[in-house]
């Protein structure tokens, strides 16, 4: 069940780690993404904080940790291919796998209706 | 007034369209005190002849380098500028253009940059260059913050025998971002003492060839100390024309090259503006400041260039900007690629093997006057010398003689404990003529 | 469309490749001497790497260089209405001033015996700048606009160390219109950034301000008129506030043609403040440079200015090259500034005096009201109910609707013939359009562009999407993709590349 915050960010569960991606709705506001700045493997985040940077030719936008916990992994392919978060944002353009600290901090975000709400009304 | 087109009849139509009896009006938002009523208390307008013979008497208060036997680098160089480099960069198209926001119609700018980046990366034998940074000074400066942010380390260690202002400049930015420079003391031919203060917390360092002496230097090994221990290496330099003779820093597995292009298509001009050169290895072009263009292709699938990799500036990172550059040399760094263009690899190869064996006969003169020592055995066209007596006297009366003999090293830095020496500096404007004066001259006022 | 020609030329518009294209290594545009030949001292460091760099004869070098400039716009060939960059006429006396070899052909570190005019340029420069600004005093060195910015906010940075504040202040208040820069510089001086937001009338209110001064402010940095091309009617009333809470104001001076000979910044209470060379003071822009940015210092920053100094004796000039025995906070570069860029200046202000410069302001201002009034049915105006400063600022709320955006409009005055305003900048409106015509534009430039702008408006509201989607379709090229050239990053010619195959991949 994926679920996103404010931030657009998405996340959800495989197995017991947390994979982490922007939403549709995020790529179509930032257009063609030409690089993602990804967190190294084994680096901790509290959630909120700012774990990775996504790229377009005119703007960079911060991308925020939806939960806390350490990077697991990060998405190799994305240095090669920005274009698959252009192409597959909420599938194989993910950004990040994450061991949760808590994973209480999930059920707290938006499930998918309450976040089509939500963009609705920006 | 000759460059204001509006005349009072046009003034008096436009109040009205706008809907108000005067241009005060529309200065209701300034502060009533602070609108001022009176002209500012300074001359008013001139036309053409009064501020050219103004202009004129300040320039003629001046000893115009060429008038003298002029042997003075440091820094800057005077080298011959070929007559159609000046004509090219007075195009309008070229003087008066905008920064190249507007790829479509900047193909002109943005494709000499791209010619200019490419040039730049070959002469220092680089993998990237960018568009220019204001001077070599601050292009040093810029190296070593961006160590700073590559590494992700604090210090930074400057050799003894870097340019000392580009220490000071460096100085200058690295302290405001609270790192620690560390600056050795001033050495003729030490600049593998870096290597020496190498830890974990040094992000770069910095040496220069040929550094402030004159003394060219191997940088291999220095670089390989620095890799292992997890830094960079800069190597900075003052001369541009040197790498038409010698190995430039980028052969040395330098990670950052960059220092002052001004040699190349740019007068004198009493230090600026210059044109500062800027190259790194293609895996740390994220961090690199300043503007780059790159090749793109347009909807018709035309080959064309665009100012790219534009999100690590200032106008889109804002506070998280690898920089706070705005411009490059733009102007500066066409002339730098015209000039370029014009010499040609054979071109280069000759004009830096002229620089060389003029140095060689200064070398030479000059270490056949009594009590005087060349000092730096390896050089391009730079030269170390030592006198007997303090060289800012010695500079000062032969420039009495119509010597300007070079810089005296207590000039740059009062503090290296090189009172005696000055740093001379030959090109291929030196004559035969030019080299003898200077020698006679030297044995003459150290009598 | 465009008519395919066998050379790839359109008339006057020649293909030009690049010169590794046409150029060779034994190619050469110079004739030099023939060195003597012999044994080098090099050490042993001679280069061995490659250089490959092309050379062309002289006729082909000018062709080259004037094939290329055909493909720019320039201010000589139209209006430029960049807003905040200032694209006044650049007066060709002054480029044969700047070349006069009593300041061209001399060296920075010659004896100062030898160049007591020029360091006479540079005390003539500074004196035209402290009287026109009202400040006691100004550092010549700033290479650049944001080179000023980082003068000021290190000078006040070194005053408020030398006040033992250095560790207590370091927070900088920062308006979200301002230009990229001012964040940029006061992050990489030490500083962290709180932003201010603006009100509906696009200005910063005090109310705002005072609510984030604090013990830990060290100053504000405000660009007055502000980015909006609107007068900061409360500055003096936030000057007052932010220098009682004990922190500094500095003012980007990036507007300062609006206001300059009928305001002094320094009656507005400002500490620092940079002044742009090559906008105010007609300095080219040269295709991006070189800029010069001297930055006007009060009493309280004076004496952390920047060496060098200029020392002015009874028996001439003197320069002061090092910092020791004064408060100097360090060296913005090396030798002593843009000299270059000194004599333009000069040879500008003299030109002008100061009844030209005060009618520069008022032709600049007089000029944006006009374009205001004339295209604001046409355009929404967000802060369009009173004057305009030098500048003024459209959004897209008109023209978003109807499916245009303001890229769009840009793309189709390429084809008109225009460079573009200042697109998407301030960031505090949606689609910004800012568009600064300056003093030097006549009347009737004016009502062409209004003409042109009316007429685009209208091509809006009749639905015509695809006229501007397709734009440009006139400039020497079409629009070009800055995706590919950020993703699959090409920033140099390689020896093995192809040029058609890159064309047909």
């Amino acid at each position: 069940m994926t679920r996103y915050t404010k931030d657009h960010e998405w996340v959800r569960m495989e197995g017991d780690l947390a994979v982490i991606g922007i939403s549709t709705y995020a790529v179509e506001q930032l257009g063609d993404v030409v690089f993602v700045e990804l967190p190294g493997e084994g680096k901790d985040f509290t959630a909120h904080a700012a774990m990775a940077t996504v790229e377009s030719a005119k703007a960079a936008s911060d991308v925020y940790a939806p939960i806390s916990g350490q990077i697991a992994a990060a998405n190799a392919a994305l240095s090669d291919k920005p274009e698959l978060v252009n192409e597959a944002p909420e599938g194989v353009g993910w950004f990040v796998k994450i061991k949760p600290s808590n994973p209480a901090e999930i059920e707290a975000l938006m499930d998918a209706g309450a976040y089509a709400d939500y963009v609705k009304g920006l | 007034m000759r460059y204001l087109p509006l005349t009072d009849a046009d003034r008096k139509e436009m109040l009205a369209v706008i809907g108000v009896k005067s241009v005060d009006a529309l200065y209701r938002d300034v502060p009533e005190s602070a609108l001022l009523k009176d002209l500012v208390d300074l001359p008013t307008l001139q036309g053409e002849i009064d501020v050219h013979r103004h202009m004129q008497a300040l320039a003629e208060k001046n000893t115009p380098a060429g008038r003298t036997a002029f042997f003075l680098g440091a820094g800057a160089y005077r080298h011959h500028v070929p007559a159609t480099v000046d004509h090219i960069i007075q195009r309008s198209e070229f003087l008066t253009a905008y920064t190249p926001y507007q790829p479509e119609i900047a193909q002109g700018t943005l494709q000499a940059l791209y010619e200019f980046q490419s040039q730049v990366a070959m002469l220092l034998d680089m993998e990237v260059a960018n568009a220019s940074m204001y001077d070599g000074s601050t292009a040093c400066a810029e190296a070593a913050m961006m160590a700073a942010r590559a590494t992700k380390r604090q210090k930074i260690v400057f050799s003894g025998g870097v340019h000392p202002h580009y220490v000071e400049t460096a100085r200058t930015a690295c302290e405001a971002l609270g790192l620690d420079v560390l600056v050795l003391p001033a050495a003729i031919d030490d600049e593998a003492a870096v290597a020496k203060h190498l830890d974990a917390n040094v992000a770069a360092v910095i040496v220069q060839s040929p550094n402030v002496f004159g003394v060219i230097t191997d940088l291999r090994k220095i670089a390989e100390a620095a890799r292992t221990a997890g830094a960079l290496m800069v190597a900075t330099f003052t001369e541009a024309v040197a790498f038409g003779a010698i190995e430039p820093g980028g052969s040395y597995g330098a990670d950052i090259v960059c220092g002052e292009g001004q040699s190349i298509g740019n007068a004198l001009g009493f230090g600026g503006p210059y044109v500062g050169l800027f190259a790194v290895k293609e895996k740390l072009i994220r961090q690199m400041p300043g503007r780059v263009a790159g090749e793109t292709l347009d909807a018709e699938g035309k080959r064309g260039f665009v100012l790219t990799l534009s999100t690590r500036e200032q106008h889109i990172r804002r506070e998280k900007a690898t920089s706070n550059i705005c411009t490059n040399s733009g102007l500066c760094q066409l002339a730098w690629t015209v000039h370029m263009t014009l010499l040609g690899e054979g071109g280069l190869r000759r004009l830096a093997q002229l620089n060389h064996e003029k140095a060689i006969a200064l070398a030479d003169a000059l270490s056949q006057v009594a009590g005087v020592e060349v000092l730096t055995k390896r050089f391009f066209n730079e030269l170390a010398v030592k006198l007997p007596r303090r060289a800012q006297e010695v500079v000062d009366a032969l420039a009495n003689k119509g010597v300007i003999g070079g810089v005296a090293v207590s000039r740059l830095s009062p503090r290296a404990n090189m009172d005696n020496v000055l740093i001379a500096c030959a090109t291929e404007m030196n004559t035969d003529a030019d080299i003898a004066l200077y020698a006679k001259s030297l044995h003459e006022v150290l009598q | 469309m465009r008519i395919e020609t066998t050379s790839g030329n359109h008339g006057l518009q020649q293909a030009e490749p690049l010169i590794f294209e046409t150029g060779h290594a034994t190619g050469t545009g110079v004739d030099l001497a023939t060195p003597k030949g012999g044994a080098d001292r090099f050490g042993g460091l001679g280069r061995k790497a490659g250089l490959d760099l092309p050379g062309l004869s002289e006729p082909e070098t000018m062709r080259h260089y004037v094939r290329l400039s055909q493909k720019n716009y320039a201010i000589d060939l139209g209006l430029f209405p960049l807003g905040s960059c200032t694209m006044k006429h650049n007066p060709r006396l002054n480029e044969r001033v700047a070349r006069f070899e009593g300041f061209a052909d001399l060296h920075p570190l010659q004896p100062t015996s030898t160049v007591q005019g020029a360091i006479e340029v540079m005390d003539e420069l500074a004196h035209w700048l402290c009287t026109l600004t009202g400040m006691p005093a100004v550092a010549l060195s700033p290479k650049a606009g944001a080179h000023g910015e980082m003068c000021g906010m290190l000078a006040i940075k070194a005053a408020l160390r030398a006040r033992g504040e250095g560790e207590k202040r370091k927070r900088v208040l920062v308006p979200s219109s301002a230009h990229g820069t001012n964040p940029a510089t006061a992050a990489a001086a030490g500083f962290t950034i709180d932003e201010i937001a603006g009100r509906d009338d696009g200005r910063v209110h005090i109310d705002d301000v005072k609510a984030k001064l604090g013990a830990d402010v060290a100053a504000i940095m405000i660009t007055n008129p502000n980015t909006c091309g609107l007068f900061e009617r409360e500055i003096k009333n936030i000057a007052d506030a932010v220098h009682e809470a004990g922190g500094y104001f500095y003012c980007d001076g990036a507007n300062y043609n609006a206001i300059v000979a009928r305001v002094r910044p320094g009656d507005l209470g400002v500490d620092a403040m940079h002044i742009n060379l090559h906008k105010t003071f007609s300095t080219p822009h040269g295709g991006g440079g070189p800029g010069a940015g001297p930055t006007v210092l009060s009493a309280a920053l004076a004496p952390f200015a920047p060496t060098p100094h200029i020392i002015k004796r009874a028996k001439g000039y003197d320069l002061r090259e090092h910092a020791d025995g004064t408060q100097a906070f360090g060296r913005m570069c090396a030798f002593h500034g843009q000299m270059g860029m000194f004599t333009r200046a000069l040879a500008y202000m003299m030109s002008h005096g100061s009844d030209g410069l005060r009618q520069v302001a008022e032709d600049a201002v007089l000029n944006a009201n006009y374009l205001l009034s004339r295209l604001r049915q046409h355009y929404h105006a967000p802060f369009g109910e009173g004057p305009c400063m030098h500048e003024v600022l459209f959004d897209d709320s008109s023209i978003r609707p109807k499916g245009v955006e303001t890229i769009d409009i840009a793309k189709a005055l390429l084809d008109e013939g225009y460079h573009p305003f200042t697109t998407y900048f301030p960031l505090v409106v949606h689609g910004a359009m800012l568009i600064e015509p300056t003093e030097t534009e006549p009347k009737r430039e004016l009502d062409r562009f209004v003409d042109v702008m009316i007429a685009l408006a209208e091509r809006v509201n009749a639905g015509e999407i695809a006229y501007f989607k397709s734009a440009p379709r006139l400039a020497p090229m079409r629009r070009l993709d800055e995706t590919r050239a950020a993703r699959q990053p090409k920033l140099r010619w390689k020896r093995g590349d192809n040029k058609t195959a890159i064309a047909a991949e």
